[in-house]
């Protein structure tokens, strides 16, 4: 089983919510990416979200884009990514990392040459907004080879067919996108998430974690009764953004922000 | 429409063109392309949807449109006999109105009380205005930011249709970051929102259906060759922005195999340059809004910036379809750059009194370099996809001229 698989089944057995957070690697900088991960894992991460930079991110809210062209603006491509990951592993071989993206990125270095790379700098996952389980094949097949996961989505719109056929494409954990909407944005309904969970539970054995739009712990706590887990991240980009280039203000921050999600979830 | 028998059937089954195309989109999108493609389906085969199209063609949008012998232009170039196939004509200007009725029926039949569309230069934002305004539709189109400033009087020109226009600040603040937000907003408001694209990408059946829908003009323009010559025509040339005018007129004749199909990209200030926007004559195959095709990128897979003087082929992508007839040798693909289309659009408002857009001053660009190849019994049909008012202010910039 994959470092991910490992990581929630152990988080299921003592009953914790996994608390997953996002950052975009490269904003504001290269060298904030690493400290900004560590710092994570202080407040209480137990898997983590790299964002890709991309050029158009067309799932992505404005806070996500925001930060998107802020790592663009310093020139940080998916080979510095996989250079914070493998940094980021020297120091710690226990927290999964998931790299989240479009196939762009990927296509342009190639699967084959990606899935290496990635394997080689401790990648566990990798998430694909707008990769779709019926055009995954290769690159599931080339992840697959590494032992890396693909991670699929699952929307508030899916039929049920839908949802099998993702839970068949699907490894490591399921991704519900919890509202109809791009990343960070303001109408989640908790009684509407509960709702496609449920539905969804009846299609996949996989852990399923919800993200978009979880923006402060009451929210995650809500949410963390029914999902394994929970994904923050324009909340904590637009933390970050607040903070501009003061490298030594952000790990510090962080780590304030997410232990308060963690306390709100283990409450 | 291929003829029956035709061993071209694109796209497959799952929406691909060859290598090219798919649904490459975010799956909450994924139930309304679903739910758009079967709706397309039965349309397409209901007698009176076609009708319904047929009619407000004619009765709305004017059709058909000529198709005009350049007599003079003919004389000058001393090349081929020169046809121009007259979308200049159509209701709003160009070809964009012909794919904006078929989509608000579309969006009618499904219920759907809302429209949304990106636009460039502000053409297809104010064909879909139009169609909103036609059929009691609320309508919202998305503008990148520079081309807000630089459209103004489409901008307008939209908003006395009734519509409301969004600028759109970030990336590049142009065309595809028009397409971009018009996406978020579609997976915000998927239960009500219908989206119409103007041109032949996006995810499947947005490729599929926008090609129908602009394939009236070459099925006007072969059954008028036939009649107004009595054969078909040698070449057929079009400008290619995202592709929809392009293929519009091309797919009717894809059977028709000694028949040239000549697509006619942006070299900007030179494909050598990089500044450009010509993704079939200098690009990489990738994956853009929804769909796989040849691209503008970085060798990091980041999206270029473009250029051309002509604010509708100012796109880094180009219809999957397309990719494919360049894969297979179908059609080719050439391109030309802002200076000779300049130079077209005042050859054409000299010898033939018609303003061409600037889009549409491409694809005459292209016959005036390439005539001395032509024998002086040879047809070439140019498709004129739209009129040159809404560049007036562009060329009289470059002239250094103060309206
Ligand atoms: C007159 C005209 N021609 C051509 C185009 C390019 O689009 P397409 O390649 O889809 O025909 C545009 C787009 O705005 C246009 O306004």
């Amino acid at each position: 089983m994959s470092r991910i698989g490992q990581t929630l089944e152990a988080l299921r057995s003592r009953r914790r919510t996994a608390l997953v957070p996002f950052i975009t690697a490269g904003d504001p900088h290269l060298k904030a990416t690493v400290p900004a991960l560590n710092a994570l894992v202080q407040g209480g991460a137990d898997l983590l979200e790299l964002g890709v930079p991309f050029s158009d991110p067309e799932a992505d809210g404005p806070a996500i884009q925001a930060s998107s062209e802020r790592a663009l603006a310093n020139g940080t491509g998916l080979r510095d990514v996989l250079g914070c990951v493998a940094e980021f592993r020297a120091g710690n071989d226990q927290t999964p990392v998931i790299l989240m993206g479009y196939l762009n990125s990927v296509l342009a270095m190639g699967e084959g040459a990606f899935a290496a790379a990635a394997l080689e700098a401790g990648v566990d996952g990798v998430i694909i907004v707008n990769l779709p389980p019926e055009e995954s094949v290769s690159l599931r097949g080339a992840l697959a080879e590494v032992g890396i996961d693909l991670i699929l989505l699952a929307a508030p719109t899916s039929s049920d067919e839908r949802l099998s056929a993702i839970d068949r494409a699907a490894s490591g954990f399921v991704y519900l996108v919890s509202l109809k909407g791009t990343t960070g944005a303001d109408h989640i309904s908790v009684g509407e998430v509960n709702q496609n969970l449920a539905r969804l539970r009846t299609h996949t054995q996989l852990p399923v974690l919800v993200g978009f739009g979880i923006k402060d712990g009451a929210t995650a706590r809500a949410l963390g009764d029914q999902a394994d887990g929970v994904v923050v991240g324009a909340a904590i980009v637009s933390r970050m953004a607040a903070l501009g280039d003061d490298a030594d203000a952000i790990p510090e921050a962080l780590q304030q922000f997410v232990s308060e999600i963690r306390q709100a979830l283990d409450a | 429409m291929p003829q029956p028998g035709s061993n071209y059937a694109q796209p497959s089954q799952d929406g691909h063109f060859g290598q090219h195309g798919g649904r490459f989109v975010a799956e909450t999108l994924i139930h309304a392309l679903d739910e758009l493609e079967a709706l397309y389906e039965q349309a397409k085969a209901d007698p009176e949807f076609q009708a319904e199209f047929a009619e407000d063609l004619a009765r709305f949008v004017g059709r058909p449109s000529p198709l005009y012998f350049a007599k003079r232009l003919t004389e000058r170039l001393g090349g081929p006999q020169i046809y121009l196939k007259r979308e200049d004509l159509n209701h709003t200007g160009a070809h964009k109105i012909n794919n904006c009725i078929g989509q608000a029926l579309l969006a009618r039949r499904m219920g759907k009380p809302r429209v949304i569309a990106e636009t460039g230069a502000g053409q297809h934002g104010v064909a879909t205005a139009t169609v909103a305004a036609r059929f009691g539709l609320e309508c919202q189109v998305y503008m990148g930011a520079v081309d807000i400033a630089r459209q103004a009087l489409n901008v307008y020109r939209m908003k006395l249709l009734g519509a409301s226009v969004v600028p759109v600040h970030s990336g590049s603040k142009t065309l595809k970051d028009a397409l971009n937000e018009a996406l978020r907003d579609w997976v915000t408001h998927v239960d009500d929102t219908h989206y119409i694209i103007g041109t032949v990408a996006g995810p499947h059946p947005y490729p599929m259906l926008v090609r129908d829908f602009q394939s009236v003009i070459g099925q006007e323009a072969r059954s008028q060759c036939l009649q107004q010559m009595g054969r078909l025509p040698d070449a057929l040339v079009a400008c290619v922005g995202g592709g929809s005018n392009a293929l519009g007129l091309f797919h009717p004749f894809i059977d028709d195999e000694a028949v040239r199909l000549v697509g006619v990209e942006a070299a900007g200030l030179g494909l050598e340059t990089g500044r450009h926007a010509a993704p079939l004559n200098d690009g990489q195959v990738g994956v853009l809004h929804g769909n796989k095709t040849y691209l503008m990128q970085d060798a990091d897979g980041q999206i270029s910036d473009t250029h051309s003087v002509s604010a509708g082929l100012d796109y880094p992508g180009v219809g999957p379809e397309h990719s494919h007839l360049k894969d297979i040798g179908r059609a080719e693909y050439d391109a030309v750059t802002d200076e000779e289309a300049l130079a077209a659009f005042r050859l054409l408002n000299q010898t033939e009194g018609i303003m061409p857009a600037l889009e549409s001053s491409h694809a005459v660009a292209w016959v005036v370099r390439e005539a001395p190849q032509f024998d002086a019994g040879q047809i070439v049909v140019i498709n004129l996809s739209g009129r040159g008012d809404k560049d007036i202010q562009t060329v009289a910039d470059l002239d250094g001229t103060t309206l």
